[in-house]
């Protein structure tokens, strides 16, 4: 196990240096600077003086390694469109917005989804059922910001039953939250019964069922435990997409969050935030990779981390 | 059992079939009986014939501004109304069928060129070269796809083109890394065995055996693609960074409208539901192809 941990650090190392390479190398060839005349009218000494502070008129590779060396001491500089604070001050402020609504959207997803997917299960072929795969396959194939729309015209515009915009209250998180929750909740209903419908036929259940057991205790006991498998592999790739900020569904309800800033840092050619958005979220999905590994040996002893890594 | 005995029986059994049936006559019979499938089929059958006639079907040209005519609500005259500088929304809409449709197909196309050669070679080669390419997938994995295709924007520009280009360099990951698996449990079947006996090249057995076998997935998959890329293209020109004005992406509609579409509910409702229709129609048809293909798998 400590073989094998030691094995995946080194390959996610790996991994963020080259990312890291390859984003210090693309942002710098965007043309034009953090300093151009069309972002701050600043004289020419100004400007230059701006450059040598921050070091962007040293080559290239100097501005990498001296990047580098700073982020690894814990100081990832300060962000050009926003000089006052530092890049950590920043996340800091920002991030914490993101991951509440990200976070709210999977406490309401993971339940929901698993209440709906084994209702349709245990009512296969009925109304119930087609009604739920329905919604399923809406969730899952429409994207969040049309979702979003649909929200806003419905109950801020139509209905006005929530506000528009904003953000503060208790008000301001439905509507962010559900358009950012339908899509795991509908994942999550769909592989719930799909799961659940494959492991009610197995051997094992047959044999729970003939030793005399209860549905109830089948179905705690042997169906759902197993079903979980497969809805690891699924969900895995949703949380990093939800903490770490959903560019859309920001801009769309003006959440002050941290999703703007992916955009509006390449805008402003605002190369410390750049860095620090891409290596924070290298970081979070080799975190959720690595843990969902892990977790998979305890769901499932049959596996076995060492030979997992294909 | 001899061998003269052995080859009556198989001649008898090859006689007793009474028509020979291909991977392909299954899957399309299998797919014909899944009305979603049809469904899907149908709905994409019509956005491509919109896409390919949208010089017919959309009754202005789709730049044509008049401020004088800006943000009406539908009428007979326009039917989904105009936007804030007076243009039909209803051709834009038509013509922006184009651009959903040609990145889909192009970020497919892209998907599959570079990620069929990686995965065979990663899956064949094994050894340094599947390490290598794996180790690249893995870079890829790590790079937020979003921010990659916004960053290669800005450094190359918007447009059509460079979208479809932004959006492939990461579209090929799945082919590649489900053809190499495919590739990897297929080398072990008895069928490869069998050939192998009988004295097949390597060559042959990937060209004749292993590839034919993997493709059915590797297309499939390709085609559950489409409304990604769709859904891609969408969000940057959402964000603004996609394709480029005049050009009508539904995307950029969207993004457009959201200062408007409060009181001018059509601006947000109209391109919303394109999107939403073409992203359920490529669904409803990739799910189908999977369908049709994995049952006459697991046959």
């Amino acid at each position: 196990m400590a073989r094998y941990l030691f094995g995946r650090l080194m390959g996610v190392l790996v991994v963020f240096f080259i990312v890291s390479v390859v984003i210090f190398l693309l942002m710098h060839a965007i043309p034009g600077g953090p300093y151009n005349e069309d972002k701050v009218p600043l004289s020419a000494e100004a400007k230059a003086n701006y450059m040598r502070k921050y070091g962007l008129d040293r080559p290239l590779v100097e501005q990498y390694l001296l990047y580098m060396g700073h982020a690894l001491r814990g100081d990832f500089g300060v962000p050009f469109q926003s000089p006052t604070e530092t890049v950590s001050g920043l996340i800091a402020r920002t991030w914490p917005v993101s991951a509440s609504i990200g976070g709210l959207a999977l406490l309401v997803a993971l339940p929901l989804g698993l209440l709906l997917g084994t209702l349709a299960a245990a009512r296969q072929n009925t109304w119930v059922d087609y009604l739920t795969s329905a919604t399923a396959t809406l969730g899952i194939t429409v994207p969040n910001f049309v979702v979003a729309v649909w929200l806003v015209l419905l109950f801020a515009v139509q209905l006005k039953w929530l506000p528009t915009g904003g953000w503060g209250q208790w008000q301001h998180y439905v509507m962010p939250v559900a358009a950012l929750a339908l899509a795991p909740m509908a994942l999550t209903a769909r592989y719930t019964r799909t799961s659940i419908l494959e492991v009610s036929r197995s051997d094992y259940v047959r044999t729970a069922r003939a030793k005399g057991l209860s549905d109830r205790q089948i179905m705690v006991r042997h169906v759902l435990r197993n079903a979980m498998i497969p809805l690891l592999t699924i969900l895995a790739p949703q949380i990093p997409n939800l903490i770490t900020g959903t560019i859309f569904i920001e801009s769309i309800f003006r959440v002050p969050g941290l999703g703007k800033f992916f955009v509006t840092s390449i805008l402003a050619r605002d190369y410390p935030m750049i860095m620090a958005l891409m290596l924070l979220v290298a970081v979070v999905w080799s975190l959720v990779y690595l843990v969902t590994d892990i977790l998979y040996t305890v769901v499932d002893p049959r596996v076995r981390l060492e030979k997992s890594r294909t | 059992m001899s061998t003269s005995t052995l080859a009556s029986v198989q001649s008898r059994q090859l006689q007793e079939l009474p028509k020979q049936r291909t991977l392909l006559g299954d899957a399309a019979r299998r797919f014909a009986r899944n009305k979603l499938a049809i469904l899907g089929l149908a709905m994409v059958s019509v956005l491509l014939l919109t896409a390919i006639f949208a010089d017919f079907i959309a009754p202005y040209p789709y730049d044509a501004a008049n401020p004088a005519k800006a943000l009406q609500f539908p009428s007979r005259e326009h039917w989904m109304g105009t936007d804030e500088v007076g243009r039909d929304v209803y051709s834009r809409i038509i013509y922006g069928t184009r651009i959903s449709l040609t990145v889909g197909i192009g970020v497919m196309a892209m998907a599959l060129l570079i990620g069929i050669p990686l995965g065979l070679l990663a899956g064949l080669a094994g050894g340094a070269v599947d390490y290598f390419i794996m180790r690249l997938v893995e870079v890829f994995t790590a790079v937020p796809a979003l921010m990659l295709a916004l960053l290669l924007l800005s450094v190359f520009g918007g447009g059509l083109f460079n979208v479809i280009l932004a959006l492939g360099v990461v579209a090929w990951l799945d082919a590649c890394r489900l053809l190499r698996a495919q590739l990897l449990s297929l080398r072990e079947r008895d069928f490869v065995l069998a050939a192998r006996m009988l004295g097949a090249t390597n060559t042959r057995i990937a060209v004749r055996h292993l590839l034919p076998n993997a493709m059915a997935p590797l297309i499939v998959a390709a085609t559950i693609g489409i409304p990604t890329a769709i859904f891609a293209e969408a969000g940057l020109s959402f964000l603004g960074l996609g394709i480029n004005d005049p050009i009508p992406s539904w995307g950029k509609m969207v993004g457009n409208a959201l200062s408007y579409m409060r009181v001018y509910w059509h601006l947000g409702v109209f391109p919303t539901l394109a999107i939403a229709i073409t992203m359920l129609g490529f669904t409803f048809f990739g799910d189908g192809l999977r369908d049709a293909f994995d049952a006459s798998m697991n046959r």
